[in-house]
């Protein structure tokens, strides 16, 4: 039903779908696999009318289409999830569904009764209990999400289009939107799923369809395939996942007593409670929890960027440390890799160098006045070969670069305060298998240096494979504490979901 | 990606001769309609007038890297040329305690700085300290500041100020006027701050991306303030560039300087939104500004039309600088 035949497509010159011949199964959910950069997102986009000039053609029901826009793609039955969800805030969600399609009575006037009526119905279908009239900024993204899926539905959509729907959202809500994409498939809908998290398409998907540097290498059936022949089809190489047996006397670096936190306002609950552990000198800790278990609040409150709600003891090498600002848990020697690269780590205007001396300015002044240009330019060129960051030049802005190599600057912008303790928010989220594996080797590299990592994840496997020992957060408090050879997938998650 | 690279810097080029080209080609236009364009009288004369705005503009372009604004500097500039010509006309007297100081023309100048300086720095902590957005705050500041002139000068222009003082805006040095060496003084050291410290870094990386600055262990309110106070203080250097030119501190004076200020800023093409911008764009958009001024009067264009016109040219460069991103 929906089919591409010879689809290219090019940006300034370069090359980002080279003939690309694609065929949805009707019905199914079909699993688009490929690393940041093989052309998914282009592909989808241009299958949904947001990128209208391209060469090729589309099948749409056996007949060549070609669509103007989102709207037109939509009109046809086209619908996409974009990761970044396209919903106005504070418009409610009735509105937000209806939105550019609203209903009216016979008089022209907006049918608000109708449309609420039917959001209910919507609501309902997805299990979502929301009030039609509540701001949509008021719900969670898991849920906002679900408001996308019923616009699409509203729009009499036939394929959704799902841009990695749960890079951003918590267990529970992966859980219930793998229900509900269930529940669609049975429908009839066909469901065109992107993810990097293998273990979820296997789950879920019916279709595989592999795709690298801009074609399409392979597809199938997802029953008959195996990960590793997948991970082999994305990478065009096989990877081991190497498992962290060593275990050690360790020298303590990093102590915690009794850290807590208060909620931001004056009425919201403590984010967390009573925290109190210990990093070793080389070792990796790997912190999972869920969404709103409090594990991004840990690393910021060490980091310094609390000051005023946080209580407890911090300690360095022995050295009392109070939590006052992020230049102060720098100077004790402790780097924040953030979660959000884009809206965090990276100022996307500037070049790679500026990005990466940032933080040590004051160390490459010359007679404390200007920045020493030369040394400057030499540390870049150190960390671009030191965490092999593929760019032709270092003067390239932060924002032309993937998503893997946008991380390694951020790493090395950390990387060159010389930290003992390093923190790191999901350090891989959306970035490509290859650079991902480069990543957990240079944290290996790193902690045999030496160094304390503290690495929150929310990928059990990764939390596995990388981790020397695990801790578990609920709620914001600590519930587990495990060396990495007692821990299994499963019970992590159980000490992730239990209540206090 | 490296063609990618390459066309980005070529618009860029592209985009910094732009506004040159844009000048020249005005200029030409000017000069063939008007013979008295192109003489060294009038050439020195618009120098001059632009050299005001300069020095506002530049101090405008570093808080709006930051992704600030400040509406105030035309009020500031009034206030700080009455307070530095008041000082020098009348001292300050203090009969209770039978005291009177007077002051030197340096005496008076520095005091002039001093009170635009602690004027931005004022904006700076109110739009640090309690997250008021820098529209407003200096909005506010616009008022008061005004409101603070006419209490100064009780609403009278304050005149006659001395020859000594009069050198500032009028004066010749080595066959320059001596507000072209002000402003010039305080583009270089402007193109200093931004291009080779620690302190213009931190001015685009806060513009750039406020919350990854912060992380980056930035002092963000500090910067903020340093970068407020500079913009008072060269706000207060047009103020008494003003006054020493006029021989006389207006009550309203400056009115609508600030417009002239953000329209440099703009037209030489920094983003409103921070990040993104640099001095000499500023200073080519000042000059264009006051080229513009110059040959509109001298070409006998009625003061309404002269008007329109500009503000069109200001939305033209505009519309010109973003369809050049896009590419």
């Amino acid at each position: 039903m929906l089919a591409t035949k010879n689809i290219s497509k090019t940006f300034a010159g370069v090359t980002a779908l080279n003939g690309v011949d694609l065929e949805l199964h009707p019905g199914k959910v079909n699993a688009i696999i490929g690393e940041n950069g093989a052309g998914k997102s282009t592909l989808m986009k241009i299958l949904s009318g947001v990128y209208p000039d391209y060469e090729g053609t589309i099948l749409w029901q056996g007949q060549p289409v070609r669509f103007s826009g989102t709207r037109d793609a939509e009109q046809a039955g086209i619908a996409i999830i974009h990761q970044e969800l396209n919903l106005v805030p504070y418009l409610s969600i009735a509105e937000n569904i209806f939105l550019g399609r609203e209903l009216t009575t016979a008089w022209g006037m907006l049918d608000k009764k109708e449309m609420r009526r039917k959001t209910r119905v919507w609501l309902e279908k997805l299990k979502l209990s929301a009030d039609p009239d509540h701001p949509v900024a008021a719900l969670k993204v898991g849920e906002q999400q679900l408001i996308e899926i019923a616009r699409a539905l509203q729009a009499d959509a036939q394929v959704i289009i799902m841009d990695e729907p749960t890079s951003a959202i918590s267990e529970k809500e992966i859980v219930n939107l793998f229900a509900i994409i269930g529940g669609l498939r049975a429908e009839g809908k066909t469901i065109v799923y992107i993810s990097h998290k293998l273990n979820e398409l296997f789950a879920l998907a019916d279709r595989y369809i592999v795709m690298r540097d801009g074609s399409v290498i392979g597809s199938g059936d997802m029953q008959h395939a195996t990960p590793e022949a997948i991970i082999q089809k994305m990478t065009g190489r096989k990877i081991d996942q190497q498992r962290n047996e060593r275990t050690s006397s360790l020298q303590p670096l990093l102590q915690i007593k009794d850290l807590a936190l208060r909620g931001a306002q004056r009425n919201t609950p403590a984010r967390l409670h009573g925290i109190s552990f210990q990093l070793g000198k080389g070792e990796i800790l790997g912190i999972y929890g869920l969404m709103g278990s409090g594990r991004t609040e840990l690393l910021e409150t060490i980091f310094g960027l609390h000051p005023r709600r946080c209580a407890g003891e911090l300690f360095i090498n022995n050295q009392r440390l109070s939590c006052g600002s992020p230049a102060m848990a720098i100077r004790a020697g402790i780097a924040l890799v953030p979660e959000d690269r884009k809206g965090q780590g990276l100022i996307l205007d500037q070049d790679i160098r500026s990005n990466i001396s940032i933080t040590i300015l004051q160390q490459l002044e010359k007679w404390g006045i200007f920045i020493n240009r030369a040394k400057e330019m030499q540390l870049s060129r150190d960390y671009i070969q030191r965490l092999a960051i593929k760019t032709s030049s270092p003067y390239k802005k932060a924002c032309e670069l993937s998503g893997g190599n946008q991380q390694k600057i951020v790493l090395a912008k950390w990387l060159a305060t010389r930290p003992q303790v390093l923190l790191l928010d999901e350090p891989t989220r959306g970035i490509d298998i290859n650079a991902k594996y480069e990543i957990y080797d240079l944290m290996r590299q790193l902690a045999a240096d030496g160094m304390g990592i503290i690495m929150v994840s929310s990928e059990l496997p990764e939390i596995l494979a990388v981790s020397d020992r695990v801790l578990v957060m609920a709620e914001g408090r600590l519930t587990a504490d495990l060396p990495v050879q007692d821990a299994t997938e499963s019970s992590i998650l159980k000490h992730a979901i239990q209540k206090n | 990606m490296s063609t990618i690279a390459l066309s980005s810097k070529r618009a860029q080029y592209i985009g910094r001769f732009q506004s040159l080209i844009a000048l020249v080609v005005l200029c030409i236009v000017i000069g063939v309609l008007s013979d008295k364009f192109f003489t060294a009288g009038n050439g020195w004369n618009v120098l001059r007038q632009v050299a005001v705005n300069v020095c506002i503009a530049v101090g405008m372009t570093l808080i709006v890297l930051t992704a600030g604004i400040d509406l105030s500097v035309g009020s500031v500039l009034a206030l700080c040329g009455a307070i530095t010509a008041e000082l020098l006309k009348n001292g300050i007297e203090l009969p209770s305690n039978n005291l009177f100081i007077g002051f030197t023309i340096l005496g008076a100048v520095l005091a002039g700085l001093l009170t635009g300086t602690l004027l931005g720095l004022f904006n700076g902590f109110i739009i640090t300290r309690f997250r008021v957005p820098p529209f407003v705050a200096t909005l506010g500041m616009l008022t008061i500041a005004r409101g603070l002139t006419m209490l100064w000068t009780k609403g009278h222009p304050v005149s006659n100020l001395g020859d000594g003082f009069l050198y500032i805006g009028t004066g010749w040095f080595l066959g320059v006027p001596v507000p072209v060496w002000i402003a010039a003084i305080v583009v270089l050291l402007a193109l200093f701050i931004t291009r080779q410290t620690r302190l213009g870094r931190y001015i685009y990386a806060i513009g750039g991306n406020e919350q990854a600055a912060v992380l980056s262990g930035i002092h963000i309110g500090k910067i903020k303030m340093t970068v407020y106070a500079i913009g008072g203080a060269l706000a207060a250097a047009g103020g008494i560039i003003v006054t020493s030119r006029l021989d006389s501190a207006q009550p309203n004076a400056g009115t609508g300087y600030e417009l002239d200020a953000i329209a440099a800023v703009v037209i030489g093409g920094t983003s409103l939104s921070g990040g993104r911008g640099s001095i000499w764009g500023t200073v080519l958009g000042a000059v264009i500004i006051g080229v513009l001024n110059n040959g509109l009067v001298l070409l006998n264009v009625s003061p309404f039309w002269q008007q329109v016109v500009k503000g069109a040219v200001i939305l033209a460069a505009v519309i010109i600088d973003r369809s050049n991103k896009k590419d």
